[in-house]
């Protein structure tokens, strides 16, 4: 890997093999800065709660040295919901870059299109018609978010996808199963209508080593095609004639792209239910503080693993009662706006 | 209306294009009609077209003058009001911030109207609606103006995609602290989730008249401003060298759509969709000048809102569905269809 920097634009090319990869060094700065703040949030997450761990202890522990109890404590019980938080976060935010880039629109995220209505309607008949066991649940979930995707994708298609019919129509069905969750929500009794709300809301609470490295199996290929996708998506953002004069094919990439998002939310969702928001603020939150041209996947990815790993933070530890991390997502991630909207404006003012 | 908007009109169309348009109002002002008659005519004591007839003009029994002067024409108005009220704050939303999916929900109208019942619910243990109608437009006032002034600091005036991101941001935040708080408090939880189905049941004249004189107001300064949207809608610049004041319709617009859809949403609970599709099927059937689309989403909007409660008062009946979670089963299929069919105009 060799570094060639070129100071006119401020961007270092990055060659790794035959690829040759151009990045911002702000670019650069931003995401390291992130990564820390994710590394020292983990690290603390891990050793707080009714046991607390000193964070030198919790980095030995990591590493194979501690304390038993330390071990069972971090590793077994409190690991994978970090994990989580981070690797969910990431996904989120991917996706909700992919949406965005694809719709060129920057509300366009997986919630306003319906995969989580949908994931939430499919929970909700899932919880009165099987069980309420976890395993249900989650293929409710699963069933429900794909199925809409699906359906959204077939009602649009007409010789390719376009940006804007895709969202009204996505728009549509989400009202449409927006409407039959308050429905079975006024139809069900009110406890089983509170557990399924804290559920619908999302929720770290009911994550395993087991369903999370599953979930993570599953998204593995599409975070590769994401990656490769990368410089294509960028063409689009010249138009599609131009685009295609340099050799792209927008409709193809376009499709690929939905489809990745998609599999992406579908994924996170499995795991910890519809959480809101990351995938709508993290993408617009990262072009923000890290002032680049587009919506940067990678950038996403690491402001979406830092407000996930936040919001559930602040979800278990700080608050009076302990909520699911939905709520505090929609919270932070709505206040993250607001901030950079005010920022925004002092800057150009 | 001229200082207000400093915009002339544009020149008349062609007598083809008129005749047509007048042929579309007529058939638009014809379903208006039949929905008012349907939601006088039916329900758990379907009544014969006579028979309304006939109570109206006081000439009906005791049973029938309470069905339809005592619980169907309060329900029927609140509707109508209702329905116009979100119509007209759907099209102006939609002009104003250059966005397709903006509806009056996206500047936190309906956000800020469910944390305000919330607390009042949580807090106070206010269960009476014609209580929560008050604190629903405060909520709904407060955000809008919060919104306004995050979205407008600064230089300038307040750009619409800032706006829009504010109204999103903020709305998201309410919405956060009223899920939290209602899944700590079962009793909240329980009448949030029937107050956020949105419904005209039990909406008498006691909650329609506080609302009125809010709507009237804000449907009359939507009038005013419907010429001046048209040359908004061509950007800020070309608006500014037609002489418009960007900046006062602006506030115009803000203080129209708060007054519409938070009287809207304190009267009936937040009816989601309507503000959204109304504008643009009206847009794609009418054509895109503002004063038509303003006009027409008046007219159109309460249709939906009647048809949808006369659908929900029979579909699993003797029981009800409430109005707010039919709108989007009889209104998203038509939005999809012509999403398919037309060539569907951003805007």
């Amino acid at each position: 890997m060799t570094l060639t920097a070129t100071p006119a634009t401020r961007r270092v090319l990055v060659r790794l093999g035959p690829l040759a990869v151009p990045l911002r060094v702000r670019s650069i700065l931003v995401a390291s800065v992130v990564v820390a703040v994710i590394l020292v949030l983990g690290i603390v997450s891990l050793g707080v709660g009714t046991y607390v761990v000193a964070p030198d202890a919790v980095v030995r522990t990591l590493l194979g040295a501690g304390e038993t109890m330390d071990r069972v404590v971090i590793v077994e019980w409190r690991l994978p919901r970090t994990l989580a938080a981070i690797t969910l976060g990431a996904l989120l935010a991917v996706a909700g870059a992919l949406f965005q880039t694809v719709t060129r629109n920057p509300l366009a995220s997986p919630d306003i299109l319906g995969l989580s209505n949908g994931a939430f309607t499919g929970m909700l008949i899932a919880l009165v018609l099987v069980s309420s066991s976890w395993q249900s649940l989650t293929v409710g979930a699963l069933i429900g978010g794909v199925a809409t995707a699906v359906v959204i994708w077939v009602l649009s298609y007409r010789g390719g996808i376009q940006g804007f019919r895709l969202i009204v129509i996505g728009i549509g069905v989400a009202a449409m199963l927006a409407s039959f969750n308050t429905w079975m929500l006024l139809q069900i009794e009110l406890e089983t209508a509170m557990f399924a709300s804290a559920w619908g809301t999302g929720t770290l609470n009911a994550v395993t080593a087991g369903s999370l490295g599953g979930a993570l199996l599953c998204a593995a290929p599409f975070v590769l095609v994401a990656t490769v996708l990368g410089p294509s998506l960028r063409q689009l953002d010249l138009g599609d004639d131009v685009a295609a004069a340099s050799g792209a094919r927008p409709n193809l990439v376009r499709g690929i792209a939905l489809v990745v998002g998609v599999a992406l939310v579908a994924a996170a969702t499995s795991v910890a239910g519809p959480i809101a928001f990351v995938s709508l603020a993290a993408p617009q939150v990262a072009r923000f503080v890290a002032r680049t041209p587009h919506l940067s996947l990678g950038l996403s990815a690491v402001f979406g693993a830092v407000i996930l790993l936040a919001s559930d933070m602040v979800a278990q530890h700080l608050l009076p009662v302990a909520l699911p991390v939905g709520v505090v997502t929609v919270s932070v991630g709505g206040a993250y706006l607001v901030l950079m909207i005010v920022l925004e404006i002092r800057r150009r003012a | 209306m001229t200082a207000l908007t400093g915009v002339e009109s544009p020149p008349a169309r062609p007598p083809v294009r008129r005749s047509r348009r007048v042929a579309a109002l007529s058939v638009v002002v014809a379903a208006l009609i039949v929905a008012v008659a349907l939601s006088l005519m039916i329900g758990a004591n379907p009544l014969s077209p006579q028979v309304v007839w006939a109570t109206l003009r006081g000439e009906g029994s005791t049973e029938t003058t309470y069905i339809v002067i005592g619980l169907r024409i309060p329900r029927t108005v609140a509707g109508l009001v209702a329905g116009a009220a979100l119509g007209v704050a759907g099209a102006l939303t939609q002009a104003f911030t250059r966005n397709p999916l903006a509806d009056p929900g996206i500047l936190g109208v309906n956000a800020g109207a469910a944390l305000a019942v919330a607390l009042g619910v949580a807090l106070l243990g206010l269960r009476d609606i014609s209580a929560l109608v008050w604190l629903a437009l405060a909520g709904a006032f407060v955000v809008t103006i919060a919104v306004y002034l995050i979205g407008s600091s600064g230089r300038g005036a307040a750009d619409p995609l800032r706006l829009t991101l504010a109204g999103v941001a903020l709305g998201a935040v309410f919405s956060g602290i009223t899920t939290g708080m209602t899944l700590s408090n079962p009793d909240a939880f329980d009448s949030m989730r029937s107050w956020n189905a949105g419904s005209l049941l039990g909406r008498g004249f006691d909650v329609i008249m506080p609302v009125l004189p809010f709507i009237a107001i804000g449907l009359a300064l939507a009038l005013l401003v419907g010429p001046a949207m048209n040359a908004l809608a061509l950007g800020d610049d070309v608006a500014r060298a037609q002489g418009a004041d960007v900046r006062r319709i602006r506030v115009a617009v803000i203080v129209s759509t708060t007054l519409l859809a938070g009287a809207a949403t304190a009267l009936v609970g937040p009816i989601a969709f309507v503000g959204l599709m109304i504008p643009h099927v009206v847009r794609w059937t009418f054509g895109v000048d503002q004063r038509t689309i303003i006009a027409l989403s008046a007219l159109l909007a309460p249709v939906l809102v009647l048809l949808s409660d006369v659908l929900g008062r029979v579909i699993i009946a003797p029981a009800e569905v409430p109005v707010g979670i039919v709108t989007a089963f009889v209104g998203a299929p038509v939005l999809i269809v012509l999403a398919r069919r037309k060539r569907a105009s951003a805007l």
